[in-house]
């Protein structure tokens, strides 16, 4: 076998100048999984979170590598001699280099922990403008076993005040820092039982945000039992995101969204959904769906809500909850889940080929991760650019933290504790989860919710390992689809180009 | 990347940084920025003020890529640093010697011995 100069790969190698490569320097595989989509074969990098498609001649040496463990230059090309000339083979080795697919045998793993820079600019204040709630759903975290916070009997007052709501929009405005906006979500108990203190919000906040020169923008959840007219009109007025929660048809609704005396809230909401829908044009509303044990058919809650209602896109999250409660999913449940929500994903893609509008918002936000590729070191935003805010002006790691001592990161009107902070990010970086060190759906799950840790293992340190498997097989199948889309309708992901993943949950 | 195709945006970032540089002796002229950076300008400052690699072993381990350009040796380091750096000397004996290399990083193979006499 003839070798080609030297610096064909010496110079490939433009990452790691001073890399020696001689025909005898073995190589190994680094981190990917490795998926088909549209007849091609591609590479989901780890760390990195890239995606890239391998050609046959790169596809032939991964294998090779992969059989082998380790293997020389030499043996590689020697390996697939007649098929791929040298100097194709020395090429695609400096290309999957440069990739970091392959690295030298002997070259350390690298085990970056960089934390974020403080201050990190927020993004999104998630304020808490009560944690009263006119429903009793069973499940809920809030009021349900596994609260963390006595809002019933606790310190903290029933209802933000309008001057506490004031200092929060002044702290949005504030730590947003360098960004040239700032989101302030409105979240509960029930948002809108505090209605007046919101729609004064709103104003002082579209006045002082102008006063700084910056765009200040606003959402809510709502469980929509109060959506009366002029709070309608309102929403809409103001471009106000809204996200209902509402679990499905009114047999799946009424198992657990229910009203204290135990009577379902479907025959309530749905005429005044029906009325939302109609009026609130300004921005897209979605529906917010919590699955349990009982309630677990997704493809007809879908159907219901976005077919028959008329939601623009419909989200589902497994309940959050102990695994001894009487609605927490089994690991069997997650298999069916996996099985409901594959199907339904395929939906999206035979949609999304044909240029059709799906409103399946889990596929397009797993999407919009993978476009983006950002390896997280972090699950979500929370403590970094998104904080909760209790209805008493406590800042919390989040909104589901909001008013715990424990998860405390601040108040409004002495900032953010930097110290708290910066030892929250060194403890709960990914390099301490160490059952996540050999899974490669790390860089977009990073461990999963802090909030689902900490009600499951009563830390928010740790990773979710009840459902590592889900997140892999949802993962591998939003991958499918992200690839295929690649292949056939590469302009169906320009809409991802330019949005930026944005850490928020609508429970 | 000819064998590789890359399909989101971190691929494409990828791609871009890892650019095969378009320079002749490729470890010594990679400048002193850190690894999967693009490559900036040469700025021949005193090394005790930028952050190049260290002395004994460059940012990978090995040896080639040291306190990089070694131009600076000849241009910089004699007398900006205390570098002792053997060169010929400019004032008196050798005025011209290099004459033939007006930028470093490219020209340096026209600098040539100086023989005393």
């Amino acid at each position: 076998m003839s070798t080609p100069a030297l610096p064909e790969i010496a110079t490939s190698d433009a990452p790691l100048p001073g890399l020696r490569v001689t025909p005898q320097t073995r190589l190994r595989l680094l981190e990917f999984h490795r998926f088909e989509a549209a007849g091609q074969t591609f590479a989901y990098l780890v760390p990195s979170a890239a995606v890239f498609a391998l050609d046959e001649c790169a596809l032939a040496l991964v294998d090779l590598l992969g059989e082998q463990g380790t293997a020389s230059i030499e043996a590689l090309a020697a390996a697939v001699d007649g098929k791929y000339p040298v100097q194709q083979v020395w090429d695609t080795l400096g290309d999957l280099h440069r990739a970091r697919v392959v690295t030298e045998a002997l070259a350390p793993a690298p085990a970056p922990k960089i934390l974020p820079l403080t201050p990190i600019p927020l993004q999104t204040l998630v304020v808490n403008v009560t944690n009263q709630c006119n429903l009793s759903c069973e499940y809920c975290y809030e009021y349900g076993e596994d609260k963390i916070v006595d809002t019933e009997n606790g310190q903290q007052p029933k209802f933000m005040s309008e001057e506490t709501a004031r200092e929060a929009v002044e702290f949005a405005l504030r730590e947003s820092g360098s960004n040239p906006s700032a989101h302030i979500t409105f979240f509960g108990g029930e948002t809108l039982m505090n209605f007046p203190v919101l729609r004064k919000t709103v104003a002082y906040a579209r006045q002082r945000a102008a006063d700084v020169g910056k765009a200040v923008d606003f959402s809510l959840t709502t469980n929509a039992t109060l959506l009366k007219p002029d709070v309608i009109d309102f929403l809409a007025d103001e471009r106000i995101g809204v996200t209902i929660s509402i679990d499905g048809p009114q047999e799946i609704q009424d198992k657990f969204r229910v009203f204290s005396n135990g009577q379902g809230s479907y025959a309530l909401v749905a005429p005044k959904i029906k009325a939302l829908l109609e009026r609130h044009r300004s921005r897209p509303i979605g529906a917010r769906v919590t699955l349990t044990r009982q309630t677990l058919d997704v493809l007809k809650i879908y159907r219901h809500l976005h077919d028959e209602m008329g939601f623009w896109e419909v989200g589902f999250a497994p309940v959050t909850t102990a695994p001894q409660r009487g609605h927490a999913i089994s690991d069997a449940g997650f298999d069916h889940l996996l099985g409901q929500f594959r199907t339904l994903a395929m939906d999206y893609l035979q949609a999304a080929l044909e240029g059709r509008h799906h409103g399946f918002s889990n596929v397009r936000e797993t999407l919009q991760e993978l476009h983006q590729g950002h390896a997280k070191a972090y699950p979500c935003g929370a403590g970094l650019g998104l904080m909760g805010v209790s209805t008493d002006g406590q800042v919390s790691l989040c909104h589901r933290f909001a008013g715990s001592e424990a998860h405390k990161f601040g108040t409004l009107t002495e900032g953010v504790n930097r110290d708290t902070q910066r030892a929250f990010l060194e403890s709960h970086h990914i390099s301490h989860k160490t059952d996540c060190a050999t899974c490669w759906a790390r860089p977009i799950c990073a461990g999963g919710c802090y909030h689902e840790a900490h009600t499951r293992y009563g830390t928010t340190q740790g990773p979710n390992l009840h459902y590592c498997e889900w997140i892999r097989g949802w993962t591998h199948t939003c991958l499918e689809i992200y690839g295929a889309l690649a292949v056939q309708r590469p302009e169906f992901l320009r809409q991802f180009d330019g949005v930026d993943h944005e850490a928020s949950d609508r429970h | 990347m000819k064998h590789l195709t890359a399909i989101n945006r971190k691929a494409r970032r990828i791609e871009k940084v890892t650019a095969l540089p378009q320079h002749d002796v490729v470890a010594l002229q990679q400048g002193s920025q850190p690894p999967q950076q693009p490559e900036g300008p040469h700025i021949p400052a005193g090394c005790s003020i930028v952050f190049s690699p260290g002395w004994e072993a460059d940012r990978t381990g090995g040896t080639a890529g040291l306190c990089q350009p070694v131009e600076r040796d000849l241009f910089d380091c004699h007398m900006g640093c205390y570098w002792p750096a053997q060169v010929p000397d400019q004032l008196n004996h050798a005025p011209d010697w290099t004459a033939k290399c007006a930028a470093a990083q490219k020209d340096w193979r026209q600098i040539d011995l100086v023989f005393p006499g």
